[in-house]
Order: structure tokens, then sequence, then C-alpha cells
């Protein structure tokens, strides 16, 4: 597989270094000129100067036939014209860009981006986890945004602690697909019983989500 | 008509003060305040200092009912960025973005997106001017800006 990643930042960089190293041909891009010489002296060839916004710059690393673009720069306007460059005048199959602000995740996805990664709405997700049991956290958007998985830790007091998922009343179009119970994965069967402490991952679209709640949360 | 400016540099402010010389509600937005001071004392538009490629920032400016949308900031992604929001979010009638880099004005172009790229736009009246072709009454025409204010608006030579 060929990737080309855009912004030689700390993201880029252990990227680059860890598909080099599971064996994919890998291309980093960096803009700035003193960056990207240190990238080079480290990383060899693989490392290159120059903007991935530029037509010429996309042409002479081989925009062409590349199978993935990566932008990772921390500057989201950025990401964004790299992934729609990308896909509309090389026609690469599949984009990922880095979000800093979580309110361009939506944004990005009408705009044609495949997938988006935001390191700042992962973080608060996780601390909400840490903060409130029972209740509904986003955790993935998929199929661009009309599907979600989401995450609810079961407190003592919810109504599902103590029964089996197949007496679980789930909204239309809700499914549980996995509980995590002491870090360990299991997949969910009619019989599986609830405990409370357990984090149950659901997969529901996006416009039921709040249903879940009541099936999960406190009455 | 409410026309919307995100960035206060030299063109976003002779064009603020244009539109809202010739009585149409004007927005500007800016990271910095300091930018505004280019629109001088009299200037009878809204300022409002934020991100242009934050929804947020541009629904606070009205967005929402507003006709035209102009990003003219210095850097060619975030004019892009604040376009397609524009365009794509919000649904204004006309939207504009200035664009240095000719490949992504002609490639946002082919997007549905109205470029205007002033390095081609120069680069061309340039070349055809030092091949003496009769361009020079449209340059007068381009460069001079509008003095309605009596003057006071700093007029651009047309040679």
């Amino acid at each position: 597989m060929y990737c080309i990643i855009v912004g030689g930042g700390n993201v880029g960089y252990y990227l680059s270094k860890d598909l080099a190293a599971a064996g994919h041909e890998v291309l980093l891009l960096e803009k700035e000129r003193q960056r990207a010489a240190r990238l080079i002296e480290e990383l060899g060839e693989i490392a290159v100067q120059g903007d991935g916004c530029e037509m010429r710059v996309m042409e002479e690393v081989g925009f062409g036939r590349a199978d993935v673009i990566v932008a990772v720069t921390g500057e989201d306007e950025d990401n964004l014209v790299v992934c729609q460059m990308a896909k509309r005048k090389f026609g690469v199959p599949r984009t990922i860009a880095r979000v800093n602000s979580p309110a361009n995740e939506a944004l990005f996805a009408k705009l044609g981006i495949d997938t988006t990664v935001s390191a700042t709405r992962i973080i608060f997700n996780l601390l909400e986890q840490e903060i409130e049991s029972d209740e509904v956290v986003p955790v993935a958007a998929l199929s661009r945004g009309d599907l979600e998985i989401v995450q609810v830790e079961l407190s003592p007091h919810s109504p599902v602690a103590g029964r089996r998922i197949g007496e679980v009343t789930m909204p239309a179009g809700a499914h549980i697909v996995a509980i995590i119970r002491q870090d360990r994965g299991l997949l969910p069967s009619p019989d599986t019983l609830l405990e409370a402490g357990d984090s149950v991952l659901a997969l529901v679209t996006t416009a039921r989500e709040n249903e879940l709640v009541a099936t999960f949360g406190e009455a | 008509m409410r026309a919307i400016i995100v960035g206060c540099g030299r063109v976003g402010s002779t064009l603020a003060r244009m539109l809202a010389e010739s009585g149409h509600e004007v927005i500007v937005v800016d990271q910095t305040s300091d930018a505004f001071r280019r629109l001088g004392r009299n200037f009878t538009g809204t300022r409002v200092v934020g991100s242009g490629t934050d929804i947020d920032v541009l629904r606070r400016a009205g967005i929402e009912q507003a006709q035209v949308f102009v990003s003219v900031t210095d850097g060619d992604n975030r004019n892009i960025m604040a376009a397609q929001i524009a365009r794509s979010v919000f649904n204004v009638g006309t939207v504009l973005t200035r664009i240095y880099d000719p490949s992504r004005a002609a490639a946002y172009r082919e997007l549905g997106i109205q470029t205007i790229c002033t390095t081609s736009i120069a680069a061309n009246l340039m070349f055809d001017l030092s091949e003496g072709k009769p361009v020079g009454d449209l340059v007068a025409q381009i460069q001079a800006v509008r003095t309605r204010n009596g003057g006071k608006t700093p007029a651009v030579a047309a040679r």
C-alpha cells in the first residue's frame, strides 16, 4: 500500500515510522524547510520537503498512484484542501484527515473526506466516560455520520444491570455489538447477563441515540 | 443586501468600505481586532473578531441572513474552507473567494466555487501590456477605486 502523509509534526512522524516498519511504501511531506531537513536526516528518502496543497508537488510525489492520503498538519483548512485535491484531482481512493476542532468532523464528512480523526473529541469522550455513568457517549461516527457507535457504562442503578440481553428492549435500529468487562471484550448473545460496571458498545442510528439513554440510564 | 467579508486586509477592508458606502449591510470578520483599523473611523458596518472558518463565529456574524460571502484572508486554504462552509452549510447565494495559487483556484472553480485568482489576473494583464495589447482602459477601470466618499477613500492610480 502506498501511503502519503502530509504534515511532519509528531503525528506524521510516528505514523510514517510505524507504517514503514509494517512494510508499507510511505512518503512524508513537510512544508517547512528546517523541519523537513531534520526529518530527511532521520528518516531518509521517505521524507520530502514540499507543500502538499501544491499541484506540482502532488504530481511529483505521486498522488496519482497513492492508495491513501493522510493529512495530519496542525491546521484544519490545510488538511481539508489536501484531501479534497487528492480525491478530486488525483482520484485517491481513501483520504483521512486530522481535525483539531471537533465541530469540523461533520463538515469534513459533508465535503467528501472519507475519515476524520479528532484527538480533541477522543480525549473529551474519555473524560466524559470517567465522570459519568449511564451516559451515552459517542465513540465513532460511521457512514458519513448517520450511524454511530456509542458506549454506556452501566451503574448499579441502571435498569438493565442484572438482566439478560435478550430481556432488554432496544430502540428500533439499535444493536449491542460488544460488552467490555474488566478490560476484556465479550461478544453479546441473548443469554449474556449485563452487570454493573460493564461498558456496553452499541450501534445506533444517530437520530435514535437519545432513546438509548432511557434504555440504559437511571430511571 | 447583507455581505459578510472574512479577512480585513487591504482587499477586504477596501471592499467593505465600498459596499458600506453603497448602502449595504457589511459585516467584517478577522482574527485580530487590530486589522479593523484599516476600515477607518467612519466605517458604518459591523466588526466581528474570530476565525472565518469557525461555524459558530460565522453564525454570530449573521451569515444565515447573508446574500453575499467573500473570503479574502491571506491564506488560500482558509479562504477555500470558509467559502465551502458558506456554500454547503449556510447556502449563501453569492460566494466569492480570492486564491493566490492558480492551480488551486482552477481546481476549486471546477468544484463550483467562484474563485478569483489575483495572481493570474495580474500576470495576464501585465503579459498583454508587455506585448503592447490595448488593455489600458480595462486596467484603469479595474484599478480605479471609486471615490464616493468625497475623495477620502484612497484611490489607486491607473499607472
